[in-house]
């Protein structure tokens, strides 16, 4: 290590600072935007003269933005564990298995997450329409399940890769069944992996805006990002700015959550003492 | 408690390469065998074979009578403490050796005394309730023991359960494990790299290479009579000196160190084996003695060039090089390469061990002894014990 010299350490901080503005002035531009009324939303100033809460009132009378605010968290909930709980299994058995088909299976799922999107969303619209998922939420929750899979996919396999296989055999030996091993010795292990898939598959499910677009078409299965598209104004020309606002900062608000609650199980170096000196 | 026997086991990998080839012993109950042998010799294949770790591709595993080639490992009712320890970090000490009782559905007051018990017997009370991060690594080995013990198996089976602890330690547990064996009366099956351990543990002694058995025997008995060259040199510490030599008519033996004559007892082994022929002559150190403190014990001297003298106290290892090349065989060059020791220098280095009361300096030269009863002589080409019957 070079000693910290004085210049060294204000160099630092001074890109540190940098990072934190380039980060955070949109954040609290929006934040600012949302405490603004309609008279000094364009008054130009970075910090609001008269803070006021009307637009968090404004949405929150607002029904659809409330209903899809259920959408989107219950959308969300369910796809992380349902893409986490078949991510899990699936990871474990391409890290641990030998089996024909692997590298196909984990071409697909490559292949599956690199494909643009947009291509897909017509015959999404065409399939569900026609089977009646259209507007529902499983409609919103089975593509983001498929998109989120190669993700949890690759990042769980690359956690149990270093599990030490020999904890499974000792597990084996100690008369325990292939899924008691996963379930007793090796998931208890991976859960920092599990952890961190998970807030990755949360936040690229919550911050869908295509699928949300263009897979519902009333507040049934809408989640917020589409929800603030078709925010209006008090009056026809009125924009509405200050609610949209506010309602990204509310949006904003479970994510960190999530992430604060589940940040405190990833725990590095959770296995030490399992093998070796 | 229970008797395996392994008949004819082979083990041969999807790509063709044979990791053991027709693997034979029949282990009693209660038994300590050790199998040892460099790496890659497929020792710990087999433990892995008869923990169900692994698929037998050919032959027969029998536990107690049962052919269990086809059983889970849970269902073998085997333990295992492996080299690595695989503790699970998640899990106090407690639930780590609780764990196999635990899924064999005890309830928890009969898990909770006999983890007990086992903690008392390894003297990890005071630690049940910590985890393996917080644990030396002694302690470490320990759980892995108490693991095994705690479900009262029908077997142990060991894969290098000491190499990782440092030297002192490891004497330590040898003992300690050797007394845990003796009285809990489980048939122990142990691998091991380390010839020291496989002579002090074990009750029977297989040595491996190459995947295929070389001898099986108790430890005096592979030390006093290798069957070849491989077990020969394996065996012992320090190792055996091997010289290139010719058998002649008549039981004469010339090599390096001069001209010996056999004992009776060897020309009679030799019977049949007609002519002169190239041999390797193996003498073990201790075998070497300072001609001034042997008196007229029967054998052979010559002048030694000493280059180095270890005084240990108890007694007095000399290092000396004689003229001529040294043995070449397959088998040695194996085991030099396991043991780190390919350098070739030029001559031929040899190791004595001699009475604490010799007088031998370095740089000088002394007149020594060896005794011609305890020569090993060795098929040049097939690397055969001519002395051994078998």
């Amino acid at each position: 290590m070079q000693p910290a010299t004085t210049n060294r350490k204000l160099m630092w901080w001074g890109i540190n600072i940098l990072v934190l503005l380039y980060a955070f002035v949109p954040v609290f531009w929006l934040l600012s935007l949302s405490l603004k009324n309609a008279e000094t939303l364009n008054d130009g100033n970075y910090f609001p003269t008269h803070p006021t809460g009307a637009s968090y009132q404004a949405i929150f009378q607002n029904d659809d933005f409330v209903r899809s605010l259920i959408n989107s968290i219950g959308i969300c909930l369910i796809s992380t564990l349902v893409a986490i709980v078949i991510g899990t299994m699936c990871a474990y058995a391409i890290a641990r298995l030998q089996f024909p088909g692997k590298a196909a299976i984990l071409a697909m799922a490559l292949l599956v997450s690199m494909f643009p999107q947009i291509a897909l969303v017509t015959p999404l619209f065409k399939i569900e329409t026609a089977i009646g998922l259209f507007d529902t939420w499983p409609g919103l929750i089975i593509p983001y399940i498929t998109f989120a899979l190669p993700l949890a996919i690759y990042t769980l396999s690359a956690f149990f890769r270093e599990i030490p296989w020999d904890l499974e055999k000792a597990a084996k030996m100690d008369g325990a069944t292939p899924y008691q091993a996963f379930r007793q010795v090796i998931t208890p292990l991976a859960m920092p992996g599990v952890f961190t898939t998970a807030i990755l598959v949360f936040i690229a499910c919550w911050n869908d805006f295509l699928f949300a677009l263009s897979l519902t078409s009333t507040s049934n299965a809408r989640t917020v990002p589409a929800a603030m598209s078709y925010f209006t104004g008090a009056t026809t020309f009125e924009k509405p700015t200050g609610p949209i606002a506010a309602a990204a900062i509310v949006i904003t608000i479970p994510i960190v959550l999530f992430v604060l609650v589940f940040q405190r199980r990833i725990v590095a170096g959770l296995t030490s003492g399992a093998v070796k000196g | 408690m229970a008797e395996i026997v392994l008949e004819h086991v082979v083990k041969r990998y999807p790509d063709g390469a044979l990791a053991v080839d027709d693997f034979n012993l029949d282990i009693a109950d209660g038994e300590f065998i050790i199998l040892v042998g460099p790496s890659g010799c497929g020792k710990s294949t087999t433990l892995n074979m008869v923990a169900g770790l692994e698929d037998i591709t050919a032959g027969k595993l029998i536990i107690d009578g049962q052919v269990v080639n086809d059983k889970a490992p849970k269902d073998r009712d085997i333990a295992m403490v492996f080299q690595s320890y695989a503790l699970y970090p998640h899990m106090t000490v407690r639930e780590n050796m609780g764990f196999p009782l635990r899924l064999a559905g005890m309830d928890k007051q009969t898990i909770r005394q006999k983890v007990d018990e086992a903690a008392e017997l390894l003297e990890l009370t005071q630690h049940l309730d910590r985890k393996p991060a917080n644990l030396s690594g002694g302690q470490r080995q320990r759980v892995a023991m108490g693991r095994a013990i705690v479900r009262q198996p029908k077997a142990f089976l060991m894969d290098e359960p000491l190499s990782n602890l440092d030297a002192k330690l490891r004497v330590q547990m040898r003992t300690q494990i050797s007394r845990i064996q003796k009285s809990l009366g489980t048939t122990t099956l142990y691998v091991t790299h380390d010839q020291t351990e496989a002579m002090t543990l074990g009750d029977r002694v297989v040595v491996m290479r190459a995947g295929v058995v070389q001898q099986v025997g108790t430890p005096a008995h592979l030390y006093a009579h290798p069957s070849n060259l491989f077990v020969a040199g394996f065996i012992g510490s320090p190792s055996m000196n091997f010289l290139p030599g010719q058998l002649k008519g008549g039981g004469t033996v010339v090599t390096a160190l001069g001209e010996a004559q056999l004992p009776d007892r060897s020309r009679r082994a030799l019977d049949g084996a007609s002519g002169d022929r190239e041999v390797i002559v193996g003498i073990r150190p201790e075998h070497f003695e300072d001609a001034s403190v042997v008196g007229d014990k029967p054998g052979a001297t010559f002048d030694a060039p000493i280059d180095i003298v270890e005084a240990m106290g108890s007694d007095v290892y000399a290092y000396f090089t004689v003229k001529g090349e040294g043995a070449s065989s397959a088998e040695l060059d194996e085991l030099a390469k396991d043991t780190g020791n390919d350098l070739h220098g030029t001559g031929l280095s040899i190791t004595a061990r001699l009475d604490a009361a010799s007088g031998v300096r370095r740089n000088s030269t002394a007149k020594l002894w060896y005794d011609t009863a305890k020569l090993h002589l060795f098929d040049a080409s097939t690397g055969k014990n001519l002395l051994e019957a078998n």
